[in-house]
């Protein structure tokens, strides 16, 4: 598939069957059963894995243009784990099943191992679980394809109300198995669940910012349009800021994970894409509420579907402190005069 | 997206860009180990070196896009944006030069007479010719539109009478690019009857009076025009057309790495200072911002690729100066909270003295070029808010 025919296909799919009904309906536990199937039909949730293994086979910058829709629209259900799932399980040339997919572990602390071919420890905080028919795992240096149903589950919420559940993987036996290609660790799965939630966050600000102009726009108080006070100007230009950072950020991320880069240019341009995209969701969220006043603050206005994503997604594969620290630790092992060859990605190791 | 309202292209470097790249790292390299400059905050503000001019013109580091007939080296922006992003991190002192390589030779280039651009830009290209910015007035602030300084048609040229104010370097510029009105204001059409002309600072009738700034420094000054007679051929582009002019001037000035670069020495030499295993804290920090100038970057090159083609894009570049400048002055309050240090011009270690430049030239930053409160006017019009 090629770039274009992607994009579209994946907007106008979340167009048309990601109304903000079926948001709020998937909060309360009903699968938005249309929405995946067009998603899955078109080849969208396996679009990181290639056409013999049963994927779609796009390029990798495509899926993270897919997955800046799905943040923009706040597609209630596993598309960016199925992708990441997809990648994951194409790294060790294992066929993808059809269906929702997760991975795990994704907690730092979550220790899981396999002996004699069978699972032990649990992954916690899981994304969708719940919903997901299979998980892609790493763990002992595999890569295994485990049944969801296998695993006992205890729930959990992110604060946007999506499944992030516990799953414990004592004495199960992964369907599929292959061992990890040189470099593919718990860390690189880390670097590129965060690269995927930078995604997610530069598509739900620029909906954010969308969202607020047109509010700003169509609510008048004093006889005219909030948008024409200054004031309010001034945030949504703040906010617009924050959201192409958001984007210039992610995309280099994005780039990063295309290109199979993972030393120190790679890791930098996605440490700082976590960390920038992070800070602009929480300033690009304050700002929309503010914007939206009350009415943004009810569970019935929409305004949460992004708000509330983007407070879980720049805590998830780690916070903007993680990620600070570990680019401010690789920039003061090069030394101050390697400091801009390094902000530049051109820099010599 | 963002990219529908605020297109950011990717740019990629090729072998020529990179080879570029490190020549002028080699330069400044050199340049540091020979004594050949200290490095500073708002270098490109604030120091004023002709001898380092010239030692970028004979290396073809300034007008680099222009055509070789006036000196120029044919290069694309992004060239430019490589030689500049490279001394404005260094903090090397760019700002004899700055205006003229920056805008009044594009300006010139675009608008101006054969005769001008012949006489002229080849002089700028060597490092040699310098440029003041005549556009602010006593009384015309923000509201640029509302200059008036008055040009006079009289046989075989004007006369100028008037005052600009803050033109930075007058003192020390060969010529001033000054908006002036030429018709009489008129409230319904503010833009009208406004034009541009090339001043010849040195002609009879001119008056520049210094100011200094918080740091002390003769930056800018006040430019008094007493019935000074201004040739016919130095009017630039067409008489009554200066406001386009001008705001098409404006994009060029506010998308560059000068934006967000103005007190990255400070970064550095906080990186210096903190060693190679910094504490948790500090490497947040250093991370954070390292994080902030990244996608900053990434923003302002986009622009770049948009001017070289051919593209004017005044919204994304107000959009990027807003976000760069501000960030100018938080990279300054961020290292300040790690450091026990005491920011001083004459302090023996670096840190201090570039922390001096920061704190004393930040709060011009989001003031010179538009303010951000008239940057986000900008971009809040684009937004559909006004
Ligand atoms: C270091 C430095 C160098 C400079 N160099 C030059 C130069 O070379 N040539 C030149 O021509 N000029 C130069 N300037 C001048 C610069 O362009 C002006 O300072 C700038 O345009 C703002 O004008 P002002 O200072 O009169 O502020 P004002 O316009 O008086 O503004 C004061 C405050 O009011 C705010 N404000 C004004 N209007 C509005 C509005 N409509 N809505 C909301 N807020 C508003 C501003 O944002 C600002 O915060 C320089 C300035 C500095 C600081």
């Amino acid at each position: 598939m090629s770039d274009r025919i992607v994009l579209d296909t994946a907007e106008r799919i979340l167009a048309d069957l990601c109304p903000p009904e079926a948001v709020n309906d998937a909060e309360t536990g009903v699968w938005p059963a249309a929405l995946w199937e067009a998603l899955e039909e078109s080849g969208l949730t396996l679009a990181w894995v290639r056409e013999e293994l049963g994927g779609g086979g796009a390029e990798t910058g495509d899926g993270f243009g897919i997955l800046k829709a799905a943040g923009a629209w706040a597609v209630p259900a596993p598309l960016a784990e199925t992708l990441l799932a997809g990648w994951l399980l194409e790294q060790g040339g294992l066929a993808a099943p059809g269906g929702p997919m997760t991975v795990a572990p994704v907690g730092p602390a979550d220790a899981v191992a396999l002996e004699d071919g069978v699972l032990s420890g649990t992954a916690r905080q899981v994304p969708f679980a719940r919903q997901a028919g299979h998980v892609a795992l790493l763990a002992a240096g595999r890569i295994l394809l485990v049944e969801r149903e296998a695993c006992a589950l205890a729930p959990g919420t992110s604060l946007a109300g999506e499944a992030r559940d516990d799953i414990a993987l004592d004495g199960v036996r992964p369907l599929r198995s292959a061992p990890a290609p040189e470099g593919l660790d718990r860390d690189r799965l880390t670097l590129v669940g965060a690269a995927v939630r930078a995604a997610q966050m530069a598509g739900a600000l620029s909906r954010l910012l969308d969202q607020s102009v047109q509010y700003a726009q169509e609510r008048e108080q004093f006889g005219r349009p909030i948008g024409r006070f200054q004031a309010v100007q001034h945030a949504l230009a703040e906010l617009a800021g924050e959201a192409a950072a958001a984007e210039a950020a992610a995309d280099a991320a994005g780039e990063a994970v295309a290109a199979g880069d993972f030393g120190p240019a790679g890791v930098a341009a996605i440490a700082a894409a976590k960390a920038r995209a992070g800070e602009a969701a929480s300033k690009g969220a304050a700002i929309a509420h503010q914007v939206h006043g009350a009415m943004g603050f009810t569970y019935e206005h929409s305004l949460h579907h992004r708000t509330r994503r983007l407070w879980c997604w720049r805590d998830e594969f780690g916070n903007e402190r993680v990620w600070s620290v570990r680019l401010g630790r690789l920039i003061a092992a090069e030394g101050a005069d390697a400091l801009w060859p390094f902000v530049t990605g051109s820099h010599a190791a | 997206m963002t990219g529908d309202r605020f297109r950011f292209p990717k740019v990629e470097f090729g072998p020529e860009e990179r080879a570029l790249r490190e020549e002028v790292r080699d330069f400044i390299r050199e340049e540091r180990a020979s004594g050949g400059f200290t490095p500073m905050a708002d270098s490109w503000g604030s120091g004023w070196s002709p001898e380092w001019s010239r030692k970028m013109g004979a290396r073809g580091w300034l007008g680099m896009m222009w055509p070789k007939q006036y000196g120029g080296g044919e290069k694309p922006a992004l060239h430019r944006y490589i030689v500049t992003e490279e001394m404005v991190s260094a903090g090397a002192p760019c700002a004899a030069h700055w205006v003229a390589d920056r805008q009044s030779g594009p300006l010139l280039l675009r608008y101006g007479a054969e005769e001008q651009r012949r006489s002229i830009l080849p002089r700028i290209a060597a490092g040699e010719c310098y440029f003041a910015i005549g556009m602010s007035e006593p009384d015309s602030g923000s509201d640029l539109a509302s200059v008036r300084t008055t040009a006079t048609k009289v046989d075989g040229g004007w006369t100028i009478n008037g005052r600009k104010i803050w033109s930075s370097g007058a003192h020390r510029s060969h010529y001033m690019i000054a908006l002036v009105r030429t018709s009489p204001r008129d409230m319904k059409a503010r833009h009208a009857g406004l034009t541009q002309f090339l001043i010849d600072l040195k002609a009879p009738g001119i008056e520049i009076r210094g100011i200094r700034n918080i740091a002390g420094e003769r930056h800018f000054n006040e430019t008094v025009f007493d019935d000074a007679f201004v040739p016919d051929d130095m009017v630039i582009g067409e008489a009554g057309d200066g406001w386009r002019q001008v705001t098409s001037e404006l994009a060029i000035e506010r998308s560059g790495p000068e934006r967000f670069l103005s007190t990255f020495p400070v970064l550095t030499e906080l990186v210096r200072e903190l060693g190679p295993e910094p504490g948790e804290r500090d490497a947040e920090t250093v991370g954070a911002l390292a994080a902030r100038t990244m996608a900053l970057r990434r923003m302002s090159l986009g622009i770049s690729r948009l001017l070289d083609e051919g593209e004017a894009p005044e919204v994304a570049a107000a959009l990027v100066k807003d976000l760069g400048t501000c960030f100018e002055g938080e990279l300054v309050r961020e290292a300040r909270n790690l450091l026990p240090a005491t920011a001083a011009s004459q302090s023996p270690d670096l840190y201090g003295k570039v922390l001096a430049d920061g704190v004393l030239h930040v709060p011009s930053s989001t003031i010179r070029g538009g303010t951000n409160e008239v940057l986000k006017g900008i971009v809040a019009r684009e937004l559909g808010l006004r």
